[in-house]
């Protein structure tokens, strides 16, 4: 992140400025990971590339987070209609393949990373509403939400005041773990050539450019890549050690795991 | 018995539910796209057309008329099997589909029995290491696959094995293994982390239960014990998530395709989207619905047969 924040400090040479006669040029002094195509210093670009990744990753994750755990939060708390809708849409996302949908529907709506965004968004929010849906039926009947709802609070009030901060830890443990992976899928889109566009400096569409030139110039596809690599582990070291000294119940690295299945078993059967 | 034909029925009745919805939901997605296919067909064969061409060209095709009776008239020819023509090629979007099944089935048996080689042995030594070194090694090369992108992995397979060694050709024309083993291992490779710690968790939980304790008190050696108890009974839940991995494999790995220019039906929809050949997009939205789900339907079912719990009718 610091990368991103300071890439104008870092980087050794103007990311967008083409040098034609530099064009791929193998990694030297000058340009420490080379140049590509057009000539431009892949150093800068890998450099410049995180802001437009690590900001299109965060933006993903928020709107995941922010849709799916209000769904679930009005599903739990209000049951009923509302409830069944809600689920049954969920129910539906679930029973499909996530990446296929999201392909398609970037596909239609155009390329570019906002629709990338748009799609996985789309395809991904029904975990979160499912274990925030858990969540608040969990608490829904506690004496101190049936206090507060007959000493006259408003739904409103009671959604905000003590919903929302019940189910918050957890989905920010569950979004911090998928932070790596969302990184992934956005990546990815990019380099089908769905998710940003030329104008834009981003490591899947650079990898994606990369590729044609593999046998000439390797290191177009070799440093993007392992930007990616590096930052995805970054990520998940820190998910899972803020899920180790956040989520006490856990041992051993590998619980996280086993919920999926319940969790989809519950999905079955309900 | 009978609860349990009832069960299948609703289940039936379910996917027939999701199927309408799905593709309701894409054709409606299509239906307000801003591209107009008419326009891309013309592009593809490079000819400017007049607009009384395209108009015309637009009602022969239906998309004049209001959505609901175009969606109507898509619903009604699927149930008689045709699933429309292709706007790029101009072929039956079935045949087209149905061209690239035997690739898909085979990439994605292959990869899955190499994920399966690759992520066992390690999760079962993982497990039964627990907290030593064996665990963490184990722990670490999981830590790799889950972080690594998987068209990354691609690349520098393509670069490393088959420029660099030519122990593989890059492109090679007919259909055989040599052609399935580097994106087939791409594909493993990124499954078996996900795996190899599904594993260690589900062979932990096992080997902390009582009958494990029972077993070794009755003083069974501990390879029995693995081999006869634990493993079985720790592969079990295993089979849910295999079965949403299958799925989604079935509905085709654009990336990994794409990579190794393998022709299964990730690239085919990657084609029909560049393309805008929405009948073909339909066609792959529907194929994937419908195999992921059934799928999962067998899924259910065989965890009922396996299962002995389960299998005296719940």
């Amino acid at each position: 992140m610091a990368v991103a924040v300071f890439a104008p400090y870092i980087a050794t040479h103007d990311p967008q400025q083409a040098i034609l006669t530099d064009a791929r040029q193998s990694p030297s002094g000058a340009h420490w990971f080379g140049t590509d195509r057009m000539g431009r210093d892949l150093f800068s670009r890998v450099v410049y590339g995180a802001r437009t990744s690590l900001a299109s990753t965060m933006a993903l994750v928020v709107c995941i987070f922010t849709i799916g755990s209000l769904m679930g939060i009005v599903a739990g708390y209000s049951g009923g209609l509302v409830d069944t809708v809600i689920m049954r849409v969920s129910d539906m996302m679930v029973s499909f393949p996530g990446m296929a949908l999201a392909i398609a529907m970037a596909g239609i709506m155009g390329p570019s990373i906002t629709n990338a965004v748009i799609a996985i968004t789309m395809v991904s929010w029904t975990k979160y509403a499912r274990l925030a849906r858990s969540l608040v039926l969990k608490i829904k009947h506690e004496d101190f939400v049936l206090a507060a709802r007959i000493s006259g609070g408003r739904h409103r009030h009671i959604l905000w005041r003590y919903m929302f901060p019940a189910v918050v830890p957890t989905l920010v443990i569950t979004a911090a773990t998928d932070m790596g992976g969302m990184m992934l899928e956005l990546a990815a889109f990019s380099f089908l050539g769905l998710g940003a566009q030329s104008t834009s400096i981003e490591w899947g569409y650079m990898l994606n450019q990369g590729r044609a030139y593999m046998q000439a110039a390797p290191w177009l596809m070799i440093f993007p890549g392992l930007a990616i690599f590096i930052t995805v582990v970054i990520f998940n070291l820190l998910g899972d050690s803020l899920r180790d000294v956040l989520d006490p119940r856990d041992t051993g690295g590998a619980g996280q795991y086993t919920p999926l299945v319940v969790q989809l078993e519950k999905g079955i059967e309900s | 018995m009978k609860i349990k034909k009832r069960q299948l029925g609703q289940r039936l009745l379910q996917i027939v539910i999701v199927l309408l919805g799905i593709s309701f939901l894409s054709f409606l997605l299509i239906y307000l796209a801003p591209g107009d296919p008419v326009r891309a067909m013309f592009a593809v064969s490079g000819s400017i057309p007049s607009e009384e061409l395209m108009d015309e060209m637009r009602v022969s095709l239906g998309l004049d008329r209001p959505f609901l009776v175009q969606y109507g008239t898509w619903v009604l020819n699927c149930l008689k099997g045709d699933f429309g023509t292709s706007y790029s090629t101009g072929q039956p979007v079935a045949q087209m589909l149905a061209g690239r099944v035997a690739p898909t089935v085979q990439l994605t048996l292959l990869s899955m029995v190499m994920m399966m080689v690759m992520a066992v042995p390690l999760g079962v030594v993982s497990a039964l290491n627990q907290n030593r070194l064996l665990d963490y090694i184990a722990r670490g090369i999981t830590f790799f696959s889950i972080s690594m992108p998987n068209f990354w992995v691609g690349l520098l397979l393509l670069y490393f094995i088959a420029l660099k060694l030519g122990w593989l050709p890059v492109v090679s024309k007919n259909m055989d293994l040599q052609k399935m083993l580097l994106p087939a291992f791409t594909l493993a490779f990124a499954m078996a982390g996900k795996y190899s710690r599904q594993v260690r968790a589900a062979v932990l939980e096992e080997l902390n239960q009582d009958y494990v304790a029972g077993a070794r008190a009755r003083g069974l050696r501990e390879s029995v014990i693995l081999w006869r108890h634990v493993i079985p009974n720790a592969m079990l839940p295993l089979i849910t998530i295999l079965g949403l991995s299958l799925g989604s494999l079935l509905g085709g790995t654009a990336v990994v395709e794409i990579i190794f220019s393998f022709p299964a039906l990730g690239s085919l929809a990657i084609n029909a989207i560049n393309a805008m050949d929405y009948p073909l997009i339909q066609g792959f939205v529907l194929w994937i619905s419908l195999i992921y789900m059934a799928v999962n339907l067998a899924v259910d079912v065989s965890y009922s047969i396996l299962d002995p719990r389960l299998r005296k009718g719940v």
